[in-house]
């Protein structure tokens, strides 16, 4: 396919692709290209100048704040996250999950910022790291800033990453003692999800996300409340998942009625919360 | 600092030859390896990322050409098919293709390879599970899989 016309720059420092970003119109980060490059093939989306990040190594590192934070550069790739041992030993379900999207190729090339600044709702990343409460380091011309993920995803491609701005990093809280779980039902054995769910479960609290059944990822609030000083046996976690579908209004598609969404939704994140729950320390 | 520009100048290694050439910046790596090169080796299959035909080497690890830019491999060292072989003689893993029948078609052969030979180098010895998952992202429509597995897994065994 013959690709629009287009600019392409290589900076080769963080401040200088932001520049880049902010100081051009219809300027885009190219990080892997797994998704913006198909994208400009279909005509869906146009860019006017890429500002590809492949020379920015510091965007690359995995490593551990100062506060013991894991965190994640916004270039690392899904096969980076698998072989990480810094993720084996903080939160090891990234790796985990990271392996089950698209295939080798995809993998060697797509990265963790890709995939959620796209914000795609069936992507993996965004209801896992929602469930993990991670956060979201956007640096700007002027100005570097935190968002938690419950503020990161704004709508379909939207996140909080403005005009001229770079998501850099993610920051990951280690797990700690909690567990976590990742389940959906997919089309085909390795598809796309049709709804997903990550549920992370401590001594002090659940949090679950669900993906594929709304623009962005939706915490299961309730269901989480439920789950306060749970046994986490499979029928008190069934019990607290009731209503949890009635709750929702997801999208209805070719692979999916909206009522069928709405119980994979209690499908999924049961089975996440057992996941998880199996998973943490003690249990 | 560099200015945006419609095409750059690159510099990268293919098949261990030095490659240097002015690329517009739209131009995808496959359409770059195989109009510009002239290596037809290289297949272009579905152009959306899904069926691995275009699977070539960037930096020894195996990504889809057609979903990357040529200018995105300034710098890096391309693998493709024409470079396994040499002086015509074939890799114990296309000898195995060959042997166990492993294309019909021979449209996917090329990004077969390339994945294959890339799981070789990292897991000599795999097992059938290894070489579905390593496979996964390339699609034959010929064979039903099983006689490309049992190549992989051959050259694993040395048989």
């Amino acid at each position: 396919m013959l690709l629009r016309e287009v600019d392409y720059a290589r900076p080769s420092t963080v401040e200088e692709a932001i520049s880049l970003l902010a100081g051009y119109e219809g300027a885009r980060a190219l990080a892997g290209g797994q998704t913006i490059v198909n994208v400009m093939k279909a005509r869906a989306a146009a860019p006017d100048v890429l500002v590809d990040l492949a020379d920015l190594a510091e965007l690359r590192a995995i490593g551990f704040s100062s506060d013991g934070l894991l965190e994640i550069g916004a270039m690392v790739t899904y096969s980076q996250l698998i072989s990480s041992s810094e993720v084996e030993v903080a939160r090891p379900i990234l790796a985990e999950v990271a392996a089950t999207i698209g295939d080798v190729q995809v993998r060697n090339r797509g990265t963790v910022g890709g995939n959620v600044c796209v914000s795609d709702p069936t992507n993996h990343l965004p209801p896992l790291l929602l469930a993990l409460g991670a956060s979201f380091t956007i640096r700007g011309q002027e100005s570097e800033r935190t968002v938690a993920a419950d503020d990161f995803f704004l709508g379909v491609y939207m996140t909080a990453v403005g005009e001229g701005e770079l998501l850099t990093k993610i920051g990951v809280p280690p797990s700690s003692g909690a567990g976590d779980g990742f389940a959906g039902v997919t089309i085909g054995k390795h598809g796309t999800f049709i709804v997903d769910a990550a549920a992370t479960v401590s001594d002090e609290s659940v949090r679950i996300a669900l993906g594929c059944v709304a623009a962005t990822p939706v915490r299961a609030t309730e269901m989480e409340q439920r789950l306060a000083g749970s046994d986490f046996s499979e029928e008190s976690v069934r019990a607290a998942a009731q209503g949890l579908g009635a709750s929702l209004d997801p999208p209805a598609d070719v692979h999916g009625s909206a009522e069928y969404r709405r119980h994979l939704a209690e499908v999924s994140a049961v089975r996440a919360v057992l996941q998880a729950a199996g998973r943490r320390k003690g249990a | 600092m560099a200015a945006p520009a419609s095409s750059r100048a690159i510099a990268l290694e293919l098949n261990g030859e030095q490659v240097e050439v002015e690329v517009p910046a739209r131009r995808l790596l496959v359409h770059f390896i195989r109009d510009d090169l002239g290596l037809t080796g290289t297949h272009v299959g579905c152009d959306t990322g899904n069926c691995g035909a275009c699977t070539v080497h960037l930096d020894g690890e195996p990504v889809k050409s057609c979903m990357l830019l040529a200018v995105q491999a300034d710098g890096a060292k391309i693998g493709t098919v024409e470079g396994l072989a040499s002086d015509g003689e074939l890799t114990a893993l296309q000898k195995a293709f060959n042997e166990h029948h492993a294309l019909q078609c021979g449209y996917c052969t090329p990004g077969m390879l390339m994945s294959a030979t890339a799981l070789l180098e990292r897991i000599p010895h795999p097992t059938e599970d290894d070489v579905r998952y390593a496979l996964q992202g390339n699609i034959c429509r010929c064979t039903g899989y099983v006689n490309i597995v049992e190549a992989v897994v051959a050259v694993g065994r040395g048989s």
